[in-house]
């Protein structure tokens, strides 16, 4: 009835729009479909890879992955790895920038542009690697959070300069006519105009943290100190012919940013904006 | 107001200090080692060997040349195949289409998942005997494109470009979507009444409209292109052969196996290689600085 109704008012054009929207839909959705499906077969079913429903469902296949792949270990080491560096990140660039862009003589445009270039810069992490023996802290959960810290510095410092551009420096006079010092006016008044943007360099420098391969791979000495996917990637190598371990061990290991993302979506968008295209 | 007071410099100390010491300075000291002997075995000391590990890179029999080639291609060609889809998916959510938002979720989706998951992930779809991928073209009969994907030499670039535009497409048509966004109605309507089709409205308006939004998506992508390594060590590991090798997964081997002066020479020709682009870009983005 109700497609009916419809029918008549679509034009030829929408209805090839929304196939391709539905067709490419599915192709986003049918691996991920299929990686949950199979994470609750038996070894031999998950093997086929099929989309079909299980015969049986292996809810313990979580259970098992969860002892074995050092799930929790890894999700403690993430979160610490990803929690501290981006908010040591976003903390000290936002005041960096705040400097950067209010005071933008030559010096300071000079200090901008070489911070910016390091956007391009790839990592050497066998100098890093040394770098960090030579100040302790190599093999270190510590000296992973300097690295991941490091790294991030010149987007954080691009896309928040950005943003604070657009706040109007009257705020900043207002304050100091209150007798406001520069702390006082950058925590009190710049960083709760900043929270947007704040958060929106946060989720994702978190993420990117949280999907960083390379550095835990040159920098994790021991086990013990690997982030998620590494745990995963790790236990794939272990179980290469246990599929459905290895699907359970990913759906695990994504829950996190998935709910980080439906979580903040709006922010993730709106930073794409404001730090992609300046107005 | 006195600036100096207001804006204190030392807000700059901790991520200058940071930047310098653990972002710049391996890739500056990488550049000094690139000249030495360096390996797992130099317990007694460095020696200088000039441009000993250069010359290996460019005219030894382990396909350097051939990693550094297919970083650049990558990084060319990985652009190209998720841009030119983005942007027309882009235009074609701008509209007003039924679910355009449900749309952009799914489509932005791949985006936040970990390269290494979706290494993992794809390894098991492109499985020639038991792979998604080749199962839905025997459903579709549609055999003749079955493919061994990760195996084959012709292929297995087309793969891992693919898995790449999976991830990549949706997080550039974002980028797009929001410079659409920035484009007044106005403009449109004005052309229609001058008679413009719709080719000369992409042409006349969109493009030249979304410039920065263009030149933002080029930016990441080539810095991503360039750096390129998770995806390709978990799908092919460099393989079959040297064939998927790029500068990364050499540069991992030879740290692997304690060739540290080697690995620093390959990785300071991908930092000279970035250098000389970055220095470019941000010349263009300086210069519109200036003009704003």
């Amino acid at each position: 009835m109700r497609r009916k109704k419809q029918r008549r008012s679509i034009s030829p054009r929408t209805v090839i729009k929304q196939i391709v929207c539905v067709v490419l839909s599915i192709i986003v959705l049918a691996p991920l479909y299929m990686v949950v499906i199979n994470s609750f077969k038996s070894k031999a079913e998950s093997a086929r890879m099929s989309l079909s429903l299980p015969t049986e469902w292996f809810f313990s296949n979580y259970s098992i992955v969860f002892e074995q792949g050092k799930l929790l270990q890894g999700f403690f080491n993430s979160i610490l790895y990803a929690g501290v560096s981006t908010s040591i990140a976003v903390l000290t660039c936002a005041m960096a920038a705040f400097v950067l862009s209010r005071k933008s003589n030559k010096v300071n445009k000079g200090i901008y542009f070489f911070i910016l270039s390091g956007l391009f810069v790839p990592v050497n992490y066998v100098t890093l690697v040394k770098l960090l023996t030579t100040f302790g802290v190599a093999n270190t959960r510590m000296g992973l959070i300097i690295a991941f810290t490091s790294s991030m510095i010149p987007f954080c410092v691009f896309v928040i300069r950005n943003f604070i551009s657009t706040i109007p420096a009257e705020f900043d006079e207002a304050a100091l006519i209150d007798g406001a010092g520069p702390l006082t006016l950058f925590f009190q008044i710049i960083v709760p105009l900043l929270k947007p943007v704040l958060i929106t360099v946060f989720i994702l420098e978190f993420m990117g943290v949280w999907s960083d391969f390379m550095t835990p791979l040159y920098l994790a000495g021991s086990s013990s100190m690997y982030p998620m996917n590494l745990a995963v990637y790790n236990f794939f190598g272990k179980m290469t012919s246990n599929w459905n371990y290895v699907f359970a061990d990913i759906v695990l290991t994504s829950l996190p940013v998935i709910l980080l993302y439906l979580v903040g979506q709006k922010y993730i968008v709106g930073g794409l904006t404001s730090g992609g295209v300046k107005e | 107001m006195n600036k100096r007071k207001v804006y204190p410099q030392w807000f700059l100390v901790i991520p200058l200090v940071l930047y310098v010491v653990f972002f710049l300075a391996p890739s500056l000291l990488g550049i000094i080692y690139s000249f030495t002997d360096w390996n797992v075995r130099s317990i007694k000391g460095i020696n200088f060997i000039g441009i000993n590990n250069y010359i290996e890179i460019f005219t030894s029999n382990k396909d350097y040349t051939l990693g550094i080639f297919n970083t650049l291609r990558f990084a060319l060609v990985s652009n190209v195949i998720k841009l030119v889809p983005a942007l027309f998916l882009a235009i074609l959510l701008n509209e007003n289409l039924k679910g355009k938002n449900i749309y952009r979720t799914i489509f932005y989706l791949p985006a936040i998942f970990p390269f290494l998951i979706i290494g993992l992930i794809f390894t098991s779809i492109l499985n020639f005997k038991t792979g998604l991928l080749n199962t839905t073209l025997g459903f579709l009969h549609l055999d003749f494109l079955q493919q061994k994907w990760l195996t084959d030499l012709g292929v297995v670039w087309n793969s891992i470009f693919g898995v790449d535009a999976w991830r990549g497409i949706g997080y550039c048509m974002t980028i797009f979507l929001a410079g659409l966004n920035t484009i007044p109605k106005s403009y449109y309507e004005a052309a229609s009444i001058d008679g413009a089709n719709p080719v000369h409205k992409f042409f006349y308006i969109t493009l030249p409209m979304l410039s920065s939004s263009i030149m933002i998506n080029l930016v990441f992508g080539i810095a991503y292109g360039l750096k390129v390594f998770d995806i390709v060590y978990v799908l092919t590991n460099g393989g079959p052969g040297h064939a998927t090798e790029v500068v990364t997964t050499y540069a991992y081997q030879l740290y692997a196996n304690g060739k540290y002066g080697m690995s620093s020479a390959l990785n300071t020709v991908l930092f000279v290689v970035t250098a000389v682009i970055g220095v470019l870009v941000v010349k263009v983005m300086s210069k519109q600085e200036v003009q704003q």
